[in-house]
Order: C-alpha cells, then sequence, then structure tokens
C-alpha cells in the first residue's frame, strides 16, 4: 500500500471528518486530499516525475501535512528537513538528495540566503507565507530554481486525483539521520517499509477512528513522521502543534481538543510533570507514548501516579526501521527499566561480536528483521552493507542497529547502550564528529572534542572541549555563535570548557571516558 | 529602550539567538520566529527568576508574557509592581 492512500482512504471514507487541527483551523480529509492533489499536480507541471526527491522544510504547519502526502501523490519521494537546519547543512542535504524541488518557509528563505541555490539539481522553490515576503538577493525569479509562492503555484490547481502513481516498492522518504563519521545519512524507507512500520504501531496502540493525537514532535522527525501516519491510517484527527515550548498552552489544547494521545521524548515528559496536571482536564487522554531515548523509571512511575488511568508505551526504534519496541502498559509498573518486546511483523534478536545469536540472559548487539527495514543509505553502499547484513532467506538482510541490549528469561529486552558514540539530546541523535569538524573551521582552534554529558532534562547534553591554538583569543560566547550559525538547534553546546590539550587514550585516540569524568552534570 | 527592555533584548542576543541577527523590538512571536523553544522558554524563565526575584508560575507561562519583547516588559513590570 502506497503511504498516501492512507490519505486517500479516509478521505473516501470520511470526507467531512476533522484530519487535522493546527493552530486555530481544522482541516477535514477531503480538504487536505484536495489540496494534496493540487500540490502534486503542480509539481508534476514543474517536471517532477517519478522517483525524484522533493525537499520538505516546514515547521509543523498544515502545508507540510499537504507536502507529505502531495509529494508521494506526485510519485516522488519526501526528504523531510528539520526546520531549524542552518544554510549550509540544508544546501549539503539538498546536494546529497539531488533533490529537483523544495517546500519551504519564507521566514526560513530569507535566514539560508543562497543555500538552495548551491544545488544544481533544484528546479522548483515553493515558499510558504506571505506573498510580500518573497526573497531578494540570490534567489529571484530570473535564474534557476525558479521561486513559487504556494499561494501562486498550489493555490487554484487541479484537485483532482493524481493517475500515475509510484509502485509500493518505490521511494517515500529519504530520513536523514547523524552518523558517527559526522556526514548525515539519508536513511532511505520505501512506501512498504513505511507502511509496515506504520501499520504495526497502529494495531499495538489500537488506532481507532476517534483517536485525536496531539504532537509537538518535527514531521521530519520519525517519531514525528509516526504520528501522522498512524492517524490518518486509523482515520483519526491529529493535533499538530509547532513545539512544546509552552507546556500550559499545549495541555490547554490537550484539554480542549479531548485528546486521547500524546508522543513524549523523556524532555517532555520531564517539562510536563513539572506542570500542575490536575488543572487541566485530561480525562480523554488514552495513552501516552516514549521514544527519541529511553524513560527514566522514576519519571513513568509520577505519570501514573499522577495520570492513573493513561496506558503508557515506553517504545524503542531508530531511523532505520522507524520502531522496534513497545512495553505493554501493564508491565510498566513491574518492568519499568525495559523498552518491552518486539513490535508486531518483525523479528528481533541479540547476537555476539561475531553475529551468533546469543540466548537470554545475556547482553549483545540488536538485530532486527521485517520489511519495515530501510532499503539502506542514500548513495552510501559501505555503510548500508555494515548497517544491513544476509539473513536467514538468502538475499535477505536484516538490521544490525548498533545498540547493545540485554535480554531476560521472559524474553524482555533493556537498552544498554550504544555501540558508537553518538549524543541523544531531547530524543535527537547528535553526531559529535560533525560538531568536532565544525569547531574546527573556527579560527583560533587548533583541537576539538565534543561527548554527551548527563543531563537532567536533556537525557544527554552536548559539551565541546576546545584547545585554542596559541595566542588566539577565543570564548565561550564566539563558539557559541559559531555552532548556531552552522547547526540544528538541538546540536549546538550547552557547554564549552578550554583545555590545555585534549587528553588521550594510550593508542593516541582523544579520551572521552577522562572528558566525561572530569565534567559535572550540566 | 526601557532597563527592563535591555537586560531581557541583552539576554536573549547572548544566549538564544547566538550571533544570529534578528529584530527583536520588531518580532511579534518569538517562537514563531524560532528565536526560543522548550528549552529556551525555560532558560529565559530561569533569567527573569534570578534577575529580578520573583517566581514564575506554571500558568504564567505562556505566550501572552513571555512571546515578544513587549510582553516580556509588561509581564516584568506587573509582576514587579506585585
Amino acid at each position: 500500500m502506497q503511504i498516501e492512500c492512507f490519505l486517500e482512504e479516509s478521505a473516501r471514507r470520511t470526507p467531512d471528518k476533522a484530519a487535522l487541527v493546527c493552530g486555530g483551523t481544522r482541516w477535514t480529509y477531503a480538504a487536505i486530499d484536495a489540496e494534496a492533489n493540487r500540490l502534486a499536480h503542480a509539481l508534476m507541471a514543474r517536471g517532477v516525475a517519478r522517483g525524484d526527491r522533493v525537499a520538505v522544510c516546514l515547521e509543523n504547519t498544515p502545508e507540510a501535512v499537504f507536502s507529505i502526502f502531495g509529494v508521494l501523490k506526485a510519485g516522488a519521494a519526501l526528504v523531510l528537513v528539520n526546520p531549524t537546519t542552518k544554510s549550509e547543512k540544508l544546501g549539503a542535504l539538498l546536494g546529497d538528495s539531488t533533490a529537483c524541488a523544495l517546500v519551504i518557509a519564507d521566514r526560513k528563505l530569507e535566514s539560508v540566503g543562497g543555500a538552495p541555490s548551491r544545488s544544481d539539481h533544484l528546479r522548483t522553490i515553493i515558499i510558504v507565507g506571505e506573498p510580500q515576503r518573497l526573497p531578494t538577493g540570490s534567489l529571484t525569479r530570473d535564474i534557476a530554481p525558479e521561486v513559487f509562492t504556494w499561494k501562486e503555484l498550489v493555490g487554484t490547481g487541479d484537485a483532482a486525483p493524481v493517475a500515475e502513481r509510484a509502485g509500493d516498492g518505490d521511494l517515500a522518504c529519504l530520513l536523514y539521520t547523524s552518523g558517527s563519521t559526522g556526514r548525515p545519512k539519508g536513511v532511505m524507507h520505501t512506501h512498504r517499509s513505511l507502511a509496515t512500520a506504520t501499520g504495526s504501531i497502529a494495531e499495538y496502540l489500537g488506532s481507532a477512528p476517534d483517536d485525536v493525537v496531539l504532537s509537538v514532535l518535527p514531521l521530519s522527525f520519525g517519531y514525528g513522521l509516526s504520528q501522522l501516519l498512524p492517524t490518518f491510517l486509523a482515520g483519526g484527527t491529529l493535533v499538530l502543534e509547532r513545539s512544546f515550548a509552552f507546556p500550559q498552552v499545549t495541555l490547554q489544547r490537550m484539554a480542549g481538543q479531548r485528546c486521547t494521545g500524546f508522543a513524549m521524548v523523556p524532555t517532555i515528559a520531564t517539562i510536563l510533570l513539572q506542570n500542575d496536571l490536575t488543572k487541566f482536564d485530561l480525562s480523554s487522554l488514552r495513552y501516552l507514548t516514549n521514544a527519541g531515548a529511553g524513560i527514566a523509571p522514576e519519571l513513568l512511575k509520577q505519570l501514573r501516579q499522577r495520570l492513573p488511568w493513561v496506558r503508557i508505551f515506553p517504545m524503542y526504534g531508530q531511523t532505520e526501521c522507524i520502531r522496534v519496541t513497545f512495553l505493554p502498559p501493564e508491565e510498566v509498573d513491574r518492568n519499568p527499566t525495559s523498552v518491552g518486546r518486539g513490535m508486531p511483523n518483525q523479528e528481533m534478536w541479540i547476537v555476539d561480536e561475531e553475529g551468533r545469536r546469543l540466548p537470554p540472559g545475556n547482553t549483545g548487539e540488536l538485530v532486527v528483521r521485517g520489511a519495515h527495514l530501510m532499503r539502506g543509505y542514500w548513495n552510501l553502499p559501505e555503510a548500508t552493507a555494515q548497517k544491513l547484513r544476509p539473513g536467514p532467506v538468502p538475499g535477505e538482510k536484516v538490521l544490525f542497529t548498533g545498540d547493545l541490549f540485554r535480554l531476560d528469561q521472559d524474553g524482555w529486552f533493556y537498552f544498554v547502550s550504544r555501540k558508537d558514540d553518538i549524543i541523544k539530546t531531547r530524543g535527537e541523535k547528535v553526531s559529535p564528529r560533525e560538531v568536532e569538524i565544525l569547531l574546527c573551521k573556527l579560527d583560533g582552534v587548533l583541537a576539538a572534542a565534543v561527548i554527551g554529558i548527563p543531563d537532567a532534562l536533556l537525557g544527554q547534553a552536548v559539551k565541546a572541549f576546545i584547545v585554542r591554538k596559541p595566542g588566539a583569543e577565543l570564548d565561550e560566547k564566539a563558539v557559541l555563535r559559531h555552532c548556531a550559525r552552522h547547526l540544528e538547534d538541538f546540536a549546538v553546546p550547552k557547554k564549552v570548557e578550554f583545555l590545555e590539550e585534549l587528553p588521550k587514550t594510550a593508542n593516541a585516540k582523544i579520551d572521552r571516558q577522562a572528558l566525561l569524568e572530569r565534567s559535572e552534570p550540566a | 529602550m526601557s532597563d527592563i527592555a535591555q537586560k531581557i533584548s541583552d539576554f536573549i542576543v547572548d544566549n538564544l539567538l547566538l550571533g544570529r541577527t534578528v529584530d527583536i523590538v520588531g518580532t511579534s512571536s518569538f517562537l514563531e520566529a524560532g528565536i526560543i523553544d522548550s528549552t529556551g522558554v525555560l532558560e529565559l524563565v530561569q533569567f527573569l527568576e534570578e534577575t529580578w526575584s520573583f517566581s514564575v508560575k506554571d500558568e504564567e507561562m505562556v505566550p501572552e508574557n513571555l512571546d515578544s519583547l513587549a510582553r516580556l516588559v509588561a509581564f516584568v513590570n506587573k509582576k514587579l509592581a506585585g
């Protein structure tokens, strides 16, 4: 099944039902389907063809939802880019994916300057926003790519269904994720892999047409996307918020819209619990989910005490297969440190260093099997071969997650650690290498090392250690300014420490353990 | 610019904007302009509490009080007036 069919089927069954509530506006399934059709026709008229990539760099707005389905209806694959991505990286992602079109917010386009024009393949930019704020400078209408506003390109277009479609083996999206090399990797999901993951999630959450799911997570994030897709598959309502910056507003929305489901990362759970929840009527809330990073048993305990009628699903997944496990809510009190067992339609096991399967009672690397696995990393055959390795059936590939898990005698899995040094902050992945490479480009930096240090709110906080060049006058603010100009907001270090030299291990590598030991929690 | 506005503006420039050039005075929503996010709001509230020695209640952490410079100044004045 193609992903856009989730929308189309629900629009056919319940055209007038509220599919999306965003800001103060409600959108029916029929209205979203029509707007997505208009975008698809507009993209195709601009030369976008089956298999092409179209980048979408938008906050959680209605246009982000229209774009996701419109791009897929045009037979193209989505490149979902975090809206806080800065100029240089956006240019790199456009170049790497060879996207031929970009949908972006007007405010964002001004802030990214000429980045999109650095990609030779980009032919069309669609700006979401007010026409009077069309960009000036390098992105004018007389050079490629051509710039249009959403209103002029999509606004009055053809709302009829698109006849030609992608197949379910075609790429549906590239989700860029941080890699330990510092180079972002485009995780390729087909319609089939994404639909399989969506179906499994909808099954164990019991997604239903009366669902009202509240999401503050960016749609560019696998976990954010997996709020939209199961909800639309089930024909429910998605209440989409831009952020969790004002928890009181989110809680009011949750109560006012009679929300039944809410997706958290541990940072959100921590902030949620800082608020008096009794002031809000949350009686309609049926479930909470947690993913992105493991949730502390203490947070689970507090959530259970304060929202005793709510079912809580601690979960584990990674972009490469969207989701792997969930802990059934009835196990949360008994087994709060476990991430549960495998979700439906997949298998998982643990292996030793040689790839041999280990029995319960051991710790090993988690291996996942199923139709929800990515096709690989875009243009990175070696990284793909490392992650997707031969499985039990000839020709089959299974996913080596790079995460160590313990499996107990009763079949419950427990996350132990990552095998690489990727930092998890606010549920997002940050590559220390990417930040280190960036820091070394700053004048006055001789050497840099970046680690994650324990942080009560963020899980891990990004900390940078810097050795200045002799005579260089570099302070923390200059370092942070440099990072903020180039990195997504979540990847900017929270702390900077200057050292005379970086500690090294016996084989001359940076001694990250020593750096961790000298760091107080943020 | 009042002393309160200046202090808040300096804090935002130094700690939240980190070198991005944004017209703080003219911005009608820090959230929509991408200046603050969930941890940014917490940092901002901590700054207000430490600078003017009052405590911000849960129900005061709303856009009406915190989402623009004008709103922040009005909020601080209201808190200081008790």
